[in-house]
């Protein structure tokens, strides 16, 4: 009887594996994303991005002829998920891959676009994903390379800071964006008082911040995500921590905001992509954004929309819906918004896939991000 | 010196709350053999009772609150022991262990689907003021939380001392059989410990969920620490997971601040091993005979 | 079912493993076998119903818990990862991956067997935890959060496994040696000590079967078997990082096999199969499969304790003479009642 189960289960397993007909006028778009797990907002809003745009394209004509259809695979914000899940779409030959957006993910599957040689969208910011040599990866965001010169600048000319302490999340996130910036402190001459790692999903601070404090540092740059920003800002205003708390992008966004609260008052820093640019095409976007998917958006669904008119963009550009034409079309690909308002705003894609936009410095100020300087593209 | 002080008091604070959730796993190992995996789940639950009823009834704070705990009650302790242990006595402990896994994976699920996948701000009973002067800070949030979880264990401990339910409930966690011969009410009191188990647990969410925020993942943290705390003081002990509790919250913010905060979570785990190396019975635990 | 005809469904069962994932146009049989992914699925499902069977050994034969399944895994994978690359062929990675758990076992579950029931789950829990700390704080042996990249599929006689097909081949010959091994040892005098031990531990150990001995050895070898799923993993997946190592998957390797039916020779089997494949099957639930997941795992052990394989039976047969692997675990109700001495003070 153990025979019977087993075959039964070795039939439902092929039955499963029959591959689907594909239709003519259509063009299956594989986007694999983080929807549980530790990265479900990042990959939901992501996912919400895609979903938005590809609506407004299709509307328009689609691309190239072809209607676009969406069709999402869970990494659970796992690696070895991401893998299996970009197997699965390399498989049907895509003509563009969309996701991960955690940078571990994304270190893990990129070998594998590039040797198949599919164009891979992702929302990662680790700095070395642009440095392997992938000739199929392409960022929607900065990378850590590229914002963390900046976060330094502004720390030794703005802030003016001599000494700093470091308070970072120990995953992929967290630890990348801390050696990045360790490297461009050293040039500026600025002095790492502190180097504090603290767990993701940790919710008592009261140790870390006792330690920034002893520190003494002239600022505290704070690189975690959401909720641990919000509770180490709630935690740093009851111990009455008083240097200035400098952030990336995270850090200044609308959910640690409404979750710290008037905590959240004070902290400055910079923002590479926010819903709160001074840019009637990003205020119309989020608030179409908040209306359709009954929340608001965060710099991932910016991402994600944006990243698929980059695509309409470049294959439009190449002529063809084929894979290598249009990773090659999208490398020195520069996409303003007065011809594609769905860039939101003018971005340059390099050799290496590397992004190139306008981004901000800013501060909360009574509960709102306020843009205080518009730092221009880096070419 | 102040930096010490300051450590002790926030890490009494958070033990007190952890002690909570520990006593309420403890009472039902006593009384019912449930190991509940879903007891952090348990904690994680309440705080979005109590924030459904602000934002779909309208309900002011404490009501809401006092909703949660007797939704709590009902949901945590009564719906839980008839439709989940209940079946599963007879099956022995692992099947229920499986099943308190399952539990605890459909609660997380079921809020992540339900209500949302993130972070919510959630109200405190007591204001985010400073008790201390400038270079000590003490704020009424930690001292509240300190007493209120401290009054609410003391009152259990009260209960189950003095009063003749209590006592009861006790002969039923020692020795059910006795107990029965007794004229106790067996069934009764086992109910009695699952209702408290839920209070418990809504106490525990109500105070943790302004400094922790309320999430859907925020139970798999908790449900290891109220077990840590549960086994390092002993298991079979309402007074060990008080103690428990209290060390682990302690310890836990004296390792992150000077000793590594890369392997904070390891420390309790390895003064769990030693106890059971060394007084396998746990701190203020005593020895369990096998029947045969 | 007749003697011939379960033989003749063993052979095809075979066969349809060996090649039903292999593309058969070539020969004239309009098959085209499974893509990639499909068979990496296949794969994964064997590598994880090898760790299973491990987990089955201590829970459904011995009658202990363990919670730290896949932080065995976890160091198997990382002794095949780094022997690898220090230049030991895979053989070698594989076997010392199993030994190394093996004997890490034996030191783990000395102490910890010494105690009552239950103790060995709470040492595996701390244990479970201590080694994804180590996985992920220890950068320059494991690499950390960002994990080791680019791990070698082996080579056999000149011939490299890196296509999936010829790596699911090897998997499945390995997998098939170690139920062998598995089949043997619980068909040996040694084995059905197991048996006894779980229907009733003091009558055991009355008989003169020495427990303590017996369970720790079963809890070093079903380690022992985390570990050669591990060797297996790191080259399947061809990266490892902390994340698949951590507590949440030791409680889902405990879960799959009791849902699957412990104590049961197939039941990790099926237990595996319904952690791997029926995400599969699910997808369209999205964001809900976890929450039926969830349901149909307590709906199953509130009405059927002996797992899925139990479930079968009860639907197939009809009251037939009680089989040895048809009775399922006891579960603790044999040697699980505890009374407290003493009063308390």
């Amino acid at each position: 009887m153990y025979l019977k189960s087993t075959v039964a289960a070795v039939l439902a397993a092929a039955a499963w594996a029959m591959p689907a007909s594909a239709q003519d006028n259509t063009l299956k778009i594989p986007g694999v994303l983080e929807l549980s797990g530790a990265g479900a907002i990042s990959g939901t809003n992501f996912r919400d991005g895609i979903v938005m745009a590809i609506e407004d394209i299709n509307a328009a004509g689609g691309v190239l002829g072809k209607k676009l259809v969406f069709e999402t695979v869970d990494t659970a914000s796992d690696p070895g998920k991401a893998r299996a899940a970009i197997q699965r779409a390399l498989d049907d030959k895509p003509t563009v891959i969309f996701g991960p957006v955690f940078s571990g993910s994304v270190n893990a599957t990129l070998p594998m676009t590039n040797e198949a040689q599919i164009p891979q969208i992702i929302g990662g910011e680790a700095a070395n994903i642009t440095s392997q040599g992938s000739k199929y990866i392409f960022r929607t965001s900065f990378g850590q390379n590229v914002s963390m010169p900046k976060i330094a600048n502004y720390l030794r000319d703005g802030v003016k800071a001599k000494s700093l302490a470091i308070v970072y999340v120990n995953n992929d996130f967290g630890k990348g964006g801390r050696n990045a910036i360790m490297k461009e402190l050293e040039s500026r001459g600025i002095k790492v008082a502190a180097d504090l790692s603290i767990e993701a999903g940790q919710a008592d601070f009261a140790a870390d911040v006792v330690k920034v404090k002893a520190a003494s540092a002239d600022a505290v740059f704070v690189y975690l995500n959401e909720e641990e920003s919000a509770r180490f800002l709630i935690e740093a205003k009851k111990q009455g921590l008083d240097k200035p708390l400098i952030g990336e992008t995270t850090l200044l966004g609308q959910k640690v905001i409404d979750l710290a609260k008037e905590a959240a008052n004070g902290v400055k820093g910079h923002v590479g992509l926010t819903i709160d640019a001074p840019s009637p095409l990003v205020a119309e976007f989020a608030k179409k954004f908040e209306a359709k998917f009954k929340y608001k958006p965060d710099h991932n669904g910016m991402k994600g929309y944006l990243g698929a008119y980059m695509f309409k963009t470049a294959a439009e550009k190449a002529g063809k819906l084929d894979p290598v034409a249009i990773a090659a079309a999208m490398h020195g690909l520069t996409v303003t918004p007065d011809k594609v308002p769905g860039i939101l705003i003018e971005a340059t894609w390099d050799d290496t896939g590397e992004i190139d936009r306008i981004s901000y410095l800013a501060e909360v100020k009574d509960g709102k991000q306020v843009i205080t300087q518009t730092l221009p593209k880096l070419k | 010196m102040t930096d010490f002080i300051q450590l002790i008091i926030a890490g009494l604070a958070t033990g007190a709350i952890y002690a909570l959730a520990a006593v309420g796993f403890t009472l039902l190992w006593q009384t019912s053999q449930t190991i509940n995996f879903a007891q952090g789940e348990f904690v994680m639950l309440p705080a979005f009772f109590c924030l459904a009823g602000i934002k779909f009834f309208g309900l002011p704070f404490p009501i809401a609150a006092l909703v949660a705990i007797l939704l709590s009650m009902l949901v945590l302790g009564v719906i839980f022991k008839f439709a989940v242990v209940d079946p599963l006595m007879k099956q022995g402990t692992l099947p229920l262990v499986i099943s308190t896994i399952g539990l605890a994976i459909l609660l997380r699920e079921g809020v992540k689907e339900t209500y949302s996948a993130e972070a919510q701000r959630f109200p405190s009973f007591f204001p985010n003021v400073n008790l201390g002067t400038a270079g000590f800070n003490v704020s009424a949030d930690q001292v509240g939380v300190l007493i209120v979880a401290t009054g609410t264990i003391l009152l259990l401990a009260w209960f189950l001392a003095s009063t003749k339910t209590g006592r009861q409930m006790q002969a039923t966690a020692q020795n059910p059989t006795v107990a029965r011969i007794l004229g106790v009410n067996v069934e009764r009191m086992v109910l009695y410990t699952f209702l408290i188990n839920g209070a418990l647990a809504a106490m525990a969410s109500l105070l943790i969920s302004p400094i922790y925020l309320a999430k859907f993942s925020s139970g798999e943290t908790l449900g290891l620490v109220a077990f840590v705390a549960a086994i390092v003081g002993g298991f079979n002990q309402v007074r060990g997971a008080i103690v428990g509790g209290f060390l682990v919250g302690i310890i836990d913010n004296l390792v992150a601040a000077y000793v590594s905060s890369t392997y904070r979570q390891a420390v309790p785990l390895a003064l769990l091993v030693l106890i059971i190396l060394l007084r396998p019975q746990g701190l203020l635990g005593r020895a369990e005979e096998r029947a045969v | 079912m007749s003697r011939t005809l379960k033989i003749a469904l063993g052979v095809l069962l075979i066969a349809i493993f060996i090649v039903g994932p292999a593309d058969l146009t070539g020969f004239g049989i309009p098959w085209t076998g499974l893509k990639r992914y499909g068979t990496y699925i296949l794969t994964l499902w064997l590598v994880t119903a090898v760790a299973a069977m491990g987990v089955n050994l201590i829970v459904g034969y011995a009658g202990q818990e363990t919670l730290a399944q896949a932080a065995f895994l976890g160091i198997g994978a990382f002794t095949t990862t780094l022997l690898q690359k220090a230049g030991l062929p895979f053989g070698l990675c594989f076997i010392a991956s199993g030994l190394v758990c093996f004997l890490v076992g034996i030191i783990l579950g000395f102490p910890a067997l010494r105690v009552q029931k239950h103790y060995l789950a709470f040492v595996t829990l701390a244990f479970s935890v201590f080694v994804w700390l180590v996985i992920r704080n220890e950068e320059w042996l494991t690499g950390g959060v960002n994990g080791i990249q680019g791990i070698k599929r082996p080579v056999l006689f000149g011939i490299s496994l890196r296509p999936a097909l010829y790596y699911y081949w090897l998997v499945l010959t390995l997998t098939a040696v170690l139920t062998g091994m598995m089949w043997w040892l619980l068909r040996s005098p040694w084995g059905r000590a197991f048996t006894a031990l779980r229907e009733n531990s003091v009558r055991a150990e009355s008989l003169g079967i020495d427990v303590r001995g017996y369970t720790l050895m079963a809890f070093a070898i079903g380690s022992g078997y985390g570990g050669f799923a591990g060797a297996m993993y790191a080259p399947l997946v061809e990266f490892i990082d902390p994340s698949p190592f951590a507590l949440g998957a030791s409680l889902q390797y405990l879960l799959m096999v009791v849902a699957g039916g412990a104590g049961s020779f197939v039941g990790p089997f099926v237990g595996a199969a319904v952690s791997v494949l029926l995400p599969e099957w699910l997808r369209f639930a999205e964001g809900f499969y976890l929450i039926i997941f969830a349901l149909l795992v307590m709906l199953l052990m509130a009405f059927c304790p002996t797992g899925i394989v139990g479930l079968f039976e009860r639907l197939t047969t009809k009251a037939r003479r009680p089989h040895a692997d048809d009775k399922g675990p006891t579960l603790g109700t044999g040697t699980g009642s505890t009374t407290v001495a003493g009063s308390k003070s």
